[in-house]
C-alpha cells in the first residue's frame, strides 16, 4: 500500500526525524493562509501517489502566499502520470546546500534489509544505480541483529565530513530504520535529505511503501488508505477477496489462482488477443465470487467475451459452476462466456453447466482461443 | 526416492482442528502420508480423522519424533508456528500460509537458518512426492510416479504443469511449490540442487513468474552445476509494471523482475522455456532424447 508525502512524513515526525512537514492544503484560498501564516517563502508539492513529481510540474516554488494560491490553482485538479491532485503540501522552503538520498528496502535475494545512501540526491535514484552506481553505497543489516549505531555512522561518513552532521544523519539514519520495521514497510526513502544554510539536516521528502501482509497489524497506517489513487473495480475486488488489476483489452480472464491467471493473460496476448484483466479467485469455491468477479468485469465496456479457467484442486469445479450459473441468473451477461474447468467434481460441473448452456474447453489454451474466436464474431 | 520428503516423513499438522488444517490432514492422510500428530494449543488430548492432537509442539515430540511439519495456521500465527516447529526439533517446516507479513520472514529466515533446518513457503501448496508423501495441498489425483523433478513459485498454475506431464506419461519425482511470496525459506537453487543430486530425478522442469530475481540466478546455477535437462516456463509476460499481480512476490519494481529479464536469462544459458505448461512434456521429451543420444554417442567414443 503506497502512503502519500505527507503522511509518511507524520510518521517520520513521530519518530523524531527532523522532517519539513509542512500543512496540507485542498483549495487554492487555503493555499494562501497556510502560506500566509508560514510568513516566508514555501513549496507547493502535489500529493500524489507517483513519484517524479517535480519534472511532472507538480512541485513549485512560491515566494509569498498570493503565489502559493496561484501556484496551487494550477497544481490542484492537474492530472500527474494518471492521477488528479486533489491535496498539495505547503512547505517552508529551505535554503539549500547539500541534497542526499537515503533509503531502506527488502533485499530479495539475501532476505536482509538493505540500507542505500548517496550524496546525488534530489535525483531518480534508479538513474543514479544505472549511470553512476558507485556514489550508491549499500550496507546489507542483519534483520536479528539489528543496525550499529557505528554502521549507521559509517553511512553519514558517506554523506557528510562535518562531525555535527554526521551525528545528524547517524541519528536520522538509525530512526529511519526503526520506522522501517515498525510500520512494516517494504520501503522507507528519504529523497531528498538536505542541509541547509541553518546546518540543519532535514528530510525535504518522504516516502514509505507498505507491505501489504503487514496491514492487518497496522491499524493505523490501514486509515490511511487513499481510495482516490486506486481503481475503483481493483478496490471493489479486493473488498469482495479477489485479487484484480485493470489492463486495456477485450477479453475478460476469471481464474483461479495467480500465477495461472497471469499464464491466462500471456495466452491471451500469444494467440492473438489482448487480455481486459487480471482476475485471481483464489483457493475458496464459494460461488458468490464468481458473481462478484463478473460484475467487476462486466463493468468494463470494453470487453467483448469472458473466459473462465479453472483448475480445481481444492477448489471444486462444481462450487465454481454453482457460481457461473448465479452469475447468469443475477447479471445476465451482455457478452460470450466460454468455461473450461478441469479437475475436483469436474463432471458434476458439467451436469451443473448445462443450465446455462455455455461453450467450453477442455485445456487452457482452448478455453483461451475460443474466447478470442467468439470476442472477434462480436 | 525423491526431495525433502519421502516415505520416511513422520508429519506434524500445526493447526490440525481449524477448517483447513482438519480437511487436508485428513487428506494427506489418505493420500498415504505417515501424519503422526496435530498440534493445536487448548485442543490436547482430541483426535482429527483419528490423528492425536497435542497442545504444543513440545508435548508432540515427547511422544512422536516427527522430522517434518505443516502449517495451516492464519498468518498472525503463522510465524509463532514456524519458530515453534524449528525450536522442538523440526527439521522440515512446510507453512502454506499466505499474508505472512515480509518483515517477519527476513528474521524467520535468518533464524531457521541457523539452526539448520529446512523452512518450505510461505505462501505455498507444499509438496508431494507420488507414492511416498504428500505435505501439504497439491492434489493427489494429478501427479503419477515417474523422474521428473517439479518446482514452481506457483499452486494451480503448477497442478496445469504437472497434469500436462502425467498426461503425457512423464511421472513426477517429487514436485514441490516454493511459494508466492517476496521472502521464502527455499529458493529455486535450494530445489535444483536436490533435484541434481537426487537419483530418481531424471529432468527437472522449473516455473518461475515476474518479481525478484530467483529465476536468473537459478539459471547461472543451472549453467554451473545442473546436468539434468530442465525446462523452464515464466508466467507474467503481460504483468504491468509495479502492479502486484496476486503473490505478494509478483511485481516488477523500478523496471525489474520482468518475465522478459527472465526468459533471456535462461535461454542465455540455453535452457528453454515453454510458451504454454502444456507444452513443457514435448520440449522436455526431446531435451530428454537429446541427453540420452549424447550420452551414448560418449560411451561409444569411449
Amino acid at each position: 500500500m503506497k502512503i502519500h508525502e505527507y503522511q509518511a512524513k507524520e510518521i517520520f515526525a513521530d519518530a523524531k526525524i527532523p522532517v519539513s512537514s509542512g500543512e496540507i492544503a485542498t483549495t487554492p484560498v487555503e493555499a494562501y493562509e497556510v502560506a500566509k501564516r508560514f510568513n516566508q517563502p514555501v513549496m507547493v508539492k502535489a500529493q500524489v501517489h507517483v513519484g517524479g513529481r517535480g519534472k511532472a510540474g507538480g512541485i513549485k516554488y512560491a515566494e509569498n502566499a498570493e503565489a502559493a494560491k496561484v501556484l496551487a490553482q494550477q497544481i490542484l485538479g492537474m492530472d500527474l502520470k494518471g492521477l488528479t491532485v486533489k491535496k498539495v503540501l505547503i512547505t517552508q522552503a529551505e535554503d539549500i546546500i547539500s541534497e542526499s538520498y537515503v533509503g531502506i528496502i527488502l533485499d530479495r535475494s539475501t532476505k536482509k534489509p538493505v540500507i542505500m545512501v548517496s550524496s546525488a540526491g534530489g535525483v531518480d535514484i534508479e538513474e543514479v544505480a544505472a549511470k553512476t552506481p558507485e556514489k550508491i553505497f549499500k550496507l546489507y543489516v542483519d534483520p536479528i541483529e539489528g543496525l550499529k549505531k557505528y554502521q549507521a555512522r559509517n553511512l553519514a561518513y558517506k554523506l557528510y565530513r562535518d562531525i555535527k552532521q554526521v551525528r545528524k544523519a547517524a541519528d536520522i539514519i538509525s530512526k529511519l530504520y526503526d520506522v522501517y520495521w515498525e510500520v512494516d514497510a517494504s520501503l522507507v526513502e528519504i529523497n531528498p535529505l538536505i542541509t541547509n544554510t541553518a546546518g540543519e539536516v532535514i528530510a525535504l521528502d518522504a516516502k514509505i511503501n507498505i507491505d501489504d501482509n503487514g496491514l492487518y497489524r497496522q491499524p493505523v497506517i490501514a486509515t490511511m488508505r487513499d481510495l482516490n489513487e486506486e481503481d475503483p473495480y481493483e478496490e471493489e475486488a479486493r473488498e469482495g477477496d479477489l485479487s484484480f488489476v485493470k489492463l486495456d483489452g477485450s477479453i475478460g480472464c476469471i481464474v483461479n489462482g495467480a500465477g495461472l491467471a497471469m499464464t491466462t493473460m500471456d495466452l491471451v496476448k500469444r494467440y492473438g488477443g489482448e487480455p481486459a484483466n487480471f482476475l485471481d479467485i483464489g483457493g475458496s469455491s464459494n460461488p458468490r465470487k464468481v458473481v462478484s468477479a463478473m460484475k467487476i468485469i462486466l463493468s468494463e465496456p470494453k470487453v467483448r467475451s469472458i473466459l473462465i479457467n479453472i483448475f480445481g484442486g481444492i477448489t471444486r469445479c462444481d462450487d465454481v459452476a454453482n457460481g457461473i450459473v448465479a452469475a447468469f441468473k443475477e447479471l445476465n451477461p451482455n457478452v460470450p462466456v466460454v468455461v473450461r474447468l478441469t479437475g475436483t467434481n469436474e463432471k458434476e460441473a458439467a451436469k451443473i453447466l448445462k443450465a446455462v448452456n455455455l461453450p467450453t474447453a477442455n485445456t487452457i489454451d482452448e478455453v483461451v482461443k475460443k474466447a478470442i474466436e467468439l470476442a472477434n464474431l462480436e | 526416492m525423491s526431495i525433502f520428503i519421502n516415505k520416511k516423513t513422520k508429519l506434524i499438522v500445526q493447526g490440525i482442528t481449524g477448517r483447513d488444517g482438519s480437511f487436508h490432514a485428513e487428506q494427506m492422510k489418505k493420500y498415504g502420508t505417515d501424519v503422526v500428530a496435530g498440534v493445536t494449543p487448548g485442543k490436547g488430548g482430541t483426535t482429527v480423522a483419528d490423528i492425536p492432537v497435542f497442545n504444543t509442539m513440545e508435548e508432540a515430540m515427547v511422544e512422536i519424533k516427527a522430522n517434518t511439519s505443516v502449517i495451516y495456521v492464519p498468518p498472525a500465527y503463522a510465524v509463532d508456528a514456524i519458530y515453534e516447529a524449528v525450536d522442538a526439533g523440526i527439521k522440515t517446516v512446510v507453512c502454506i500460509t499466505e499474508g505472512v507479513p515480509a518483515n517477519d520472514m527476513m528474521k524467520v529466515y535468518a533464524y531457521v537458518k541457523e539452526k539448520g533446518a529446512r523452512l518450505i513457503g510461505p505462501n505455498c501448496p507444499g509438496l508431494i512426492s507420488p507414492g511416498e508423501s504428500k505435505v501439504g495441498i497439491m492434489p493427489g489425483t494429478i501427479v503419477k510416479k515417474g523422474n521428473i523433478g517439479v518446482v514452481s513459485r506457483s499452486g494451480t498454475l503448477t497442478y496445469e504443469a504437472i497434469w500436462a506431464l502425467t498426461l503425457a506419461d512423464m511421472g513426477q519425482s517429487t514436485c514441490i511449490g516454493i511459494g508466492g511470496d517476496q521472502v521464502i525459506g527455499t529458493n529455486f537453487i535450494d530445489c535444483l540442487d536436490a533435484f541434481e543430486k537426487d537419483r530418481s530425478t531424471k529432468a527437472i522442469v522449473m516455473i518461475g513468474e515476474i518479481g525478484g530475481s530467483d529465476e536468473e540466478t537459478a539459471a547461472k546455477f543451472i549453467k554451473k552445476n545442473v546436468t539434468k535437462p530442465v525446462v523452464a516456463f515464466i508466467a507474467g509476460q503481460t504483468a504491468p509494471p509495479g502492479k502486484r499481480m496476486g503473490h505478494a512476490g509478483a511485481i516488477i519494481s523500478g523496471g525489474s523482475g520482468t518475465a522478459a529479464d527472465k526468459i533471456a536469462a535462461l535461454n542465455k544459458v540455453g535452457i528453454p522455456v515453454a510458451g504454454s505448461p502444456t507444452e513443457i512434456p514435448d520440449i522436455l521429451k526431446d531435451l530428454m532424447k537429446k541427453a540420452k543420444q549424447k550420452k551414448a554417442s560418449t560411451k561409444t567414443k569411449k
